[in-house]
């Protein structure tokens, strides 16, 4: 009984850190057709952000909630000027960019961090599911998690702003007739879709031992969940990490991590051959 | 004028023979040591105060008056944490810079880039750093700990404290798991039983359901043979989810690159490890040492087990060059090969002949407010892992890696 409570736990735990990793390529990507090779390296920068403010006397919940997303947006704004909007409609010219972008973060982040690991300790104390003793911390990433997909979707749904993007990724010749400038537009949607990187990494930051390098483990997770959930922007993100999250974890308790980890790949693998367009391309048509 | 074929390599030829001359003269006046580390790139947390402690070193002998009344000379290459370029500069060390000996080499795949050139080349060659174990090759010596020797010490003590059902996660690569092996073997030997067992790839970061499996076997006492940055998320997660204070920990690698110095108190205090050295250590050389290495760097807080070793790796060289009273390898070899010992910051460290790794002294400790407490020294522990194996008296044309079978 303990044993199957904490296992859930785990499981919404790995289906809630999928969704945070894969959020900010899936705007970037899902919205923008911009290939991000740097994502991980965003994510990377959000752990420092946290962990520099932390050191620098923030209190950590605003380090990583707060001081990391904007930290990161910023960032991600001047790519995006410099870089990135020179780029839009080359997909793979993005590829190679953003490549370099990366190598160019882990080279910065190891001028100034140095080439060791930090890390922070977890805010949150364990506690105890019966005989069990499990670490607080994942009921944070948990709620984190379900209020950015909640924000995602009111955003987007719901107000002025989130329709004009809506209506920019999908036809920004008739967005600019009507007089919104897609250039801007672009500009706040990379904005966004790096602070969601940031907020990723800055929320994951208390959980690992953080080197320059560290965002090279996100990334193929994040671009395996975000092509597996195909054109809808949080529909497909919800399946997908959903999916991958349970068959992850289920193998990881039954046989080992490494199995799990192998289960994930092989299962996107058989998604994807069975539908090539993603989950959403097949369900959940038109949905956001 | 007309210049043919001939003429013209005549004319190179004799150019080349003089451009070497000078350094024929010079290799007379000075001994030349080759260093090939990673300085920089994602090792350099090792590399670094190798270095360092090897610069160290080569400036005491110097201070003192050299070896055979010359000075040496260092010759050394960052490798940048890329094995292609151990390869090509262990070649510049042998063949261009024609070295006397070559300290170095990280990670087990760099020395076994070099390895051979070395042997080729009939250059001594010196591997200072904690491994596997289980190498058998009469050109090469190790005096950092193989998993047998640290093993053994730790497992009995760990178990004593702890209790006799032990869990072991370990790195998924040839390190990990042969120290898996060592410590299933040693948690046997002492009446013990290992409950669970674990690998993890080198990226994987995430460990919540490692440790829900971890409390369904509900063992006495975990051993973590896990390496690297992404590991080291795993004493994070275990202290995370309070579990630090349920089970005790032991690891066979954190602390080596002053990992104690990352976790924090509440998350480190209290995990079991056994190695050569401690900051902590009480002993007149190691407090000489430490104030040595603060007058030439001016900080020595990054001091740490492999840097250690490299310092007495050199100390031990220079030794025997005096005992053999010449540079000539097989002299050296010989005196090395009598047993010599030197006492370094980590304590007593004997050449061992058979195997010519290293017999030293194991210290049992506890992390401690991110410093490593000595808890106990087990003086003069034998390489028995690769005494196993490994018999160069006997077979002194052996090369070989060996897989030690349990």
């Amino acid at each position: 009984m303990d044993l199957s409570v904490v296992i859930l736990v785990e499981m919404l735990y790995a289906v809630a850190s999928l969704v945070l990793i894969s959020a900010g390529l899936a705007v970037v990507f899902g919205m923008m057709k911009v290939i991000n090779l740097a994502h991980g390296e965003f994510m990377m920068m959000g752990g420092y952000a946290t962990i520099t403010a932390v050191n620098l006397g923030v209190n950590v919940f605003v380090a990583m909630l707060v001081v990391a997303p904007i930290t990161v947006g910023l960032i991600g704004l001047v790519v995006e000027r410099l870089v990135i909007r020179h780029l839009y409609g080359r997909l793979v010219d993005t590829m190679l960019a953003t490549w370099g972008l990366s190598l160019f973060f882990i080279g910065v982040a190891t001028m100034i961090f140095g080439n060791t690991t930090t890390g922070i300790s977890t805010p949150i104390p364990g506690f105890s599911i019966g005989s069990y003793q499990i670490n607080g911390y994942n009921f944070f990433i948990i709620v984190v998690a379900i209020a950015l997909v909640i924000g995602m979707l009111v955003i987007l749904k719901s107000t002025r702003a989130g329709l004009i993007a809506r209506g920019t990724m999908q036809r920004s010749d008739i967005a600019a007739a009507l007089g919104y400038s897609p250039d801007r537009i672009y500009m706040a949607t990379f904005f966004c879709g790096s602070a969601l990187s940031g907020l990723a990494g800055a929320v994951l930051a208390p959980l690992v031992g953080l080197v320059p390098t560290s965002g090279g483990a996100y990334i193929a997770k994040a671009f395996i969940t975000v092509i597996a959930g195909g054109p809808s922007l949080v529909a497909g993100l919800l399946s997908s990490a959903g999916l991958f999250g349970l068959v992850n974890q289920i193998f990881t308790f039954a046989i080992s991590p490494v199995i799990g980890e192998v289960a994930l790949l092989v299962s996107a693998v058989i998604l994807l051959r069975l539908l090539p367009q993603g989950v959403t391309g097949k369900f959940f048509k038109g949905k956001l | 004028m007309s210049l043919d074929r001939r003429a013209f390599l005549g004319g190179t030829a004799a150019m080349t023979g003089a451009a070497m001359l000078p350094s024929f003269a010079s290799a007379a006046e000075t001994i030349k040591l080759g260093s090939i580390l990673d300085t920089s790139g994602i090792f350099d947390a090792y590399g670094k105060p190798m270095d360092m402690a090897m610069r160290l070193a080569v400036d005491e002998v110097n201070a003192s008056g050299g070896l055979l009344g010359k000075q040496v000379e260092v010759s050394g290459y960052d490798t940048q944490s890329d094995m292609a370029l151990y390869s090509q500069y262990a070649q510049q060390l042998t063949r261009q810079d024609r070295v006397d000996v070559v300290h170095g080499g990280i990670l087990s795949a760099s020395r076994e880039a070099i390895r051979q050139t070395m042997r080729k080349t009939k250059t001594l060659y010196f591997y200072n750093v904690l491994y596997e174990g289980g190498v058998c090759d009469r050109n090469i010596f190790i005096n950092g700990v193989t998993p047998a020797q640290q093993v053994e010490a730790l497992v009995p003590y760990a178990m004593k404290k702890a209790g006799k059902k032990v869990y072991v996660l370990a790195a998924d690569y040839n390190y990990g798991q042969i120290t898996a092996r060592w410590i299933q073997k040693f948690v046997a030997d002492n009446g013990g039983e290992t409950v669970g067992l674990d690998f993890f790839p080198l990226d994987v970061s995430d460990f919540g359901s490692t440790i829900a499996k971890i409390q369904t076997a509900a063992p006495d006492l975990v051993i973590a043979p896990l390496v690297g940055g992404a590991h080291l998320s795993f004493f994070r997660q275990w202290a995370a989810a309070g579990m630090k204070d349920r089970i005790p920990l032991a690891s066979t690698t954190l602390g080596v690159g002053n990992e104690q110095l990352v976790l924090t108190p509440e998350e480190g205090n209290g995990i079991m490890v056994a190695y050569n050295y401690s900051q902590q250590l009480d002993t007149p050389a190691n407090a000489a040492f430490k104030a040595s290495w603060l007058a030439a760097f001016g900080d020595n807080s990054n001091i740490h087990e492999t840097a250690v070793s490299t310092y007495q790796g050199v100390k031990t060289w220079a030794k025997a060059v005096e005992m053999a009273g010449s540079l000539d390898r097989d002299s050296i070899i010989d005196a090395l090969e009598t047993g010599i010992s030197i006492e370094g910051p980590g304590g007593k460290v004997t050449v061992d002949p058979k195997t010519h790794h290293a017999v030293l002294d194991v210290h049992l400790m506890e992390f401690e407010d991110q410093r490593m407490k000595v808890i106990e020294t087990l003086p003069q522990r034998q390489p028995i892992d690769t005494q196993s194996v490994c018999d160069l008296a006997a077979s002194p044309n052996d090369n070989t890696q060996y897989e030690i079978q349990i």
